[in-house]
C-alpha cells in the first residue's frame, strides 16, 4: 500500500484551497494532519466477514475516494466510519478507528456521529418542513440555544449547500415539494447543521441527473476547506473529478490507496488497473 | 377435437367470470342493502327530539335517545383511554423493539385476542369491575371496550410504524439521536396520521359492539352522572328496543340503527380519506 502523496488538485476553481494545497509541504499544516486513522478493520455480518483487515489513513481537509464493485465492503467500510453499521443486527467490528488520535469504537455513539455526519445514497429528508429538517441535528443535540440563533444556524447551513437561495422563500414548505438534487443537497445542509468534522457521502449522487450531480460535486470542492470527506462512488469519473486520495476496494479488502492521479493513471496493483481501465466491474 | 376442447375453455371462463362478478356484487350488495334500508326505515322518523330527550315511558309517543348518545361518547372515551395507551406502546415496542421470540409471542398473543368472541370480553370486565363493585357501571363497559380495542391498535400501529422507511431511522441516528430520540422525533411523526386513522377506524368499530356491554354497563332509562352508574348506550338501546313487543320503539330502533351506522360510516370515510391523502406525501 502507497502512502498518499499531496497533490493539488488540478481542476480546483477555489484559489484560497489551491493556495494551501501549494505550500511547502515541509512545513507542518492542520490540513495534511491524519484526521482518521483506521487500523486493521474487520467488519462482520454475523458469519460473513465484509470487511477484512482494511488500514487507511484519511486526510484532514482532503477528499478521499472509495471505488470497487457492487459488494466490495466500501459502503459497509463507509458505515464503520460513523459506527452505523452496529445497528445491523448481529455485526461485530474488530480494529481501531482513531479521530484526531481517539478510537471512536470507544466513545459514545451519539458523540461519534456529531462529530461524523453523513449523507446516504438516496436523499432522507424527514416528513417536516425544510427548516424543521435542518435544526434538527442542532435542536436534539442542543447545540444551538435561541430562535435566532437556530435560524441563523440554518440559514448558514443552507448557503453552505448551496440550497439558500432556492429555498429561503419557503422555508415552512415540506421538503418533500423539494426535486431530487435538492433534496440531496438539504440533506448535506442537515449533516452541516451540527458542525461535522468529518462528512461520509454514500453514493451521494446515484439517483440524481448530470446538472444535480455536478452542483453536488461543486459543493465537495467548497466543502473540503470546512470538513474532512469521504465518499464512496461507483462512478470512477466522479472519484477522479472530486478525490484527492482514491482506495479501491475488492472482495473486502483495500487493494490500494494511493493519491487520485495515481489510481487511475498508474496503478500499482493489477487488479486496480483493471478495475479502472474497465474491464471488469 | 380441438375445437371442443376450446369450445369447452371458453364455456367454463364464462361460467366462472360470471361466478366471481354475481359473488363480487353481492358481497358489495349487502352494505348497499343494510344503507338503503336502514335509511328507509330509520330516517324518515328522525328528529332533533330523538338526540336532545330522554326515552319516554311505554305508550307514550316521543321521547329520544339523548342519554344513551352521551353514554356511547362516554364509554368509547374511557375505551380509548385503555386501549390506545397500551395498544400504541405496545405496537412501538413491537415495530422499534421487537424482532426476537417474545415479539413473536406478543404478536400472537395479540392475534388471539383479536379473535375472542366479544361476549367473552363482556364477560372478563364483569369479573373484574362489576363483582367486586356490586353493581354495573360506565366504567366496567369502558373497560370492556377498551379490552377489544388492544389488540388491532398494538398490530396497526405496528404497520404503520414499521412502513416508515429505515433511511429515516438512519438520517436521525447518523445526526447524533439516540435509538429512542430517532424513534420520538421523526419515526412517530412520520407514522402520526396512519397511527390516528388506524385509531378511528378502531374506535368505528367498537362503537357498535353490543356484547360486551349488555352486563357491563347495562342500560339506563336516565342520565347517567359519573362513571360508576349503569349507562345507556346506543348498541345495547338497539338491541333493547328491537326485540320489545311495542310499534313505536321498534321505530326508535331503527333511527337509532341509522344514527349508529351514520356516525361509524363517517368516521370510516373520513379516516381513510385522511390515509389516502398521506400517501401522497410518504414516498
Amino acid at each position: 500500500m502507497q502512502a498518499p502523496t499531496r497533490q493539488p488538485y488540478p481542476e480546483t476553481n477555489l484559489p484560497m484551497l489551491s493556495a494551501n494545497m501549494t505550500l511547502d509541504a515541509n512545513q507542518p499544516q492542520p490540513e495534511t494532519a491524519c484526521k482518521l486513522s483506521v487500523t486493521d478493520l474487520n467488519f462482520y455480518y454475523g458469519a460473513f466477514q465484509a470487511l477484512k483487515g482494511i488500514s487507511m489513513e484519511i486526510l484532514s481537509h482532503q477528499v478521499t475516494a472509495c471505488i470497487g464493485p457492487s459488494g466490495c465492503g466500501k459502503s459497509t467500510f463507509l458505515r464503520t466510519l460513523n459506527r452505523m453499521n452496529e445497528t445491523v443486527r448481529g455485526s461485530r467490528v474488530e480494529g481501531k478507528i482513531l479521530l484526531d488520535g481517539v478510537n471512536i469504537l470507544e466513545q459514545e455513539v451519539a458523540y461519534v456521529r456529531r462529530r461524523v455526519g453523513m449523507v446516504f445514497q438516496r436523499s432522507n429528508p424527514f416528513p417536516k418542513s425544510i427548516f424543521d429538517n435542518i435544526a434538527y441535528g442542532p435542536r436534539i443535540n442542543g447545540t444551538v440555544n435561541g430562535r435566532s440563533a437556530l435560524a441563523d444556524k440554518v440559514e448558514q447551513s443552507l448557503r453552505r449547500a448551496a440550497l439558500w437561495d432556492e429555498v429561503k422563500d419557503k422555508l415552512n414548505a415540506s421538503a418533500y415539494g423539494l426535486s431530487g438534487g435538492q433534496q440531496q443537497r438539504l440533506c448535506i445542509a442537515r449533516a452541516l447543521a451540527v458542525d461535522p468534522e468529518v462528512l461520509l457521502l454514500d453514493e451521494p449522487c446515484s439517483a440524481l441527473d448530470p446538472i444535480a450531480t455536478a452542483k453536488i460535486e461543486d459543493l465537495i470542492f467548497q466543502l473540503k476547506s470546512s470538513c474532512t470527506i469521504v465518499i464512496v462512488t461507483h462512478n470512477m469519473q466522479q472519484a477522479a473529478r472530486v478525490a484527492d486520495n482514491t482506495g479501491f476496494f475488492l472482495m473486502g479488502r483495500l487493494i490500494e490507496f494511493a493519491s487520485t492521479t495515481v489510481i487511475f493513471k498508474n496503478p500499482v496493483k493489477k487488479e486496480t488497473e483493471d478495475y479502472v481501465t474497465g474491464r471488469f466491474g | 377435437m380441438a375445437d371442443l376442447h376450446t369450445l369447452r375453455r371458453k364455456t367454463v371462463n364464462v361460467v366462472m367470470l360470471t361466478v366471481t362478478g354475481v359473488c363480487t356484487l353481492f358481497a358489495a350488495g349487502v352494505l348497499v342493502f343494510i344503507l338503503g334500508y336502514l335509511f328507509v326505515h330509520g330516517a324518515k322518523d328522525l328528529n332533533w327530539n330523538f338526540f336532545t330527550k330522554l326515552p319516554t315511558p311505554v305508550g307514550e309517543t316521543g321521547g329520544g335517545m339523548a342519554n344513551a348518545i352521551v353514554g356511547s361518547a362516554k364509554l368509547l372515551l374511557l375505551a380509548m383511554a385503555v386501549g390506545v395507551p397500551i395498544g400504541f406502546l405496545g405496537g412501538v415496542y413491537l415495530a422499534e423493539f421487537g424482532g426476537t421470540t417474545f415479539s413473536f409471542v406478543i404478536r400472537y398473543v395479540t392475534d388471539l385476542l383479536n379473535g375472542v368472541p366479544s361476549i367473552v370480553i363482556g364477560i372478563f370486565a364483569y369479573t373484574m369491575i362489576v363483582l367486586p363493585q356490586k353493581h354495573f357501571s360506565t366504567l366496567a363497559g369502558g373497560l370492556g371496550l377498551g379490552v377489544m380495542m388492544i389488540p388491532i391498535a398494538v398490530r396497526s400501529s405496528e404497520e404503520f410504524l414499521r412502513a416508515v422507511p429505515n433511511s429515516l431511522r438512519e438520517g436521525a441516528m447518523a445526526l447524533g439521536a439516540s435509538k429512542t430520540k430517532s424513534i420520538l422525533t421523526v419515526v412517530i411523526p412520520a407514522a402520526k396520521n396512519g397511527i390516528m386513522t388506524g385509531i378511528m377506524l378502531n374506535l368505528a368499530r367498537v362503537a357498535g359492539e353490543t356484547a360486551p356491554l349488555l352486563f357491563t354497563s347495562f342500560g339506563n332509562r336516565y342520565w347517567s352522572p359519573g362513571w360508576e352508574q349503569p349507562t345507556s348506550s346506543l348498541p345495547v338501546m338497539i338491541f333493547t328496543y328491537a326485540i320489545s313487543p311495542y310499534e313505536d320503539w321498534h321505530q326508535q330502533a331503527w333511527s337509532a340503527g341509522f344514527v349508529l351506522l351514520a356516525l361509524v360510516l363517517t368516521v370510516n370515510i373520513v379516516a381513510r380519506a385522511v390515509l389516502a391523502k398521506k400517501k401522497h406525501v410518504a414516498r
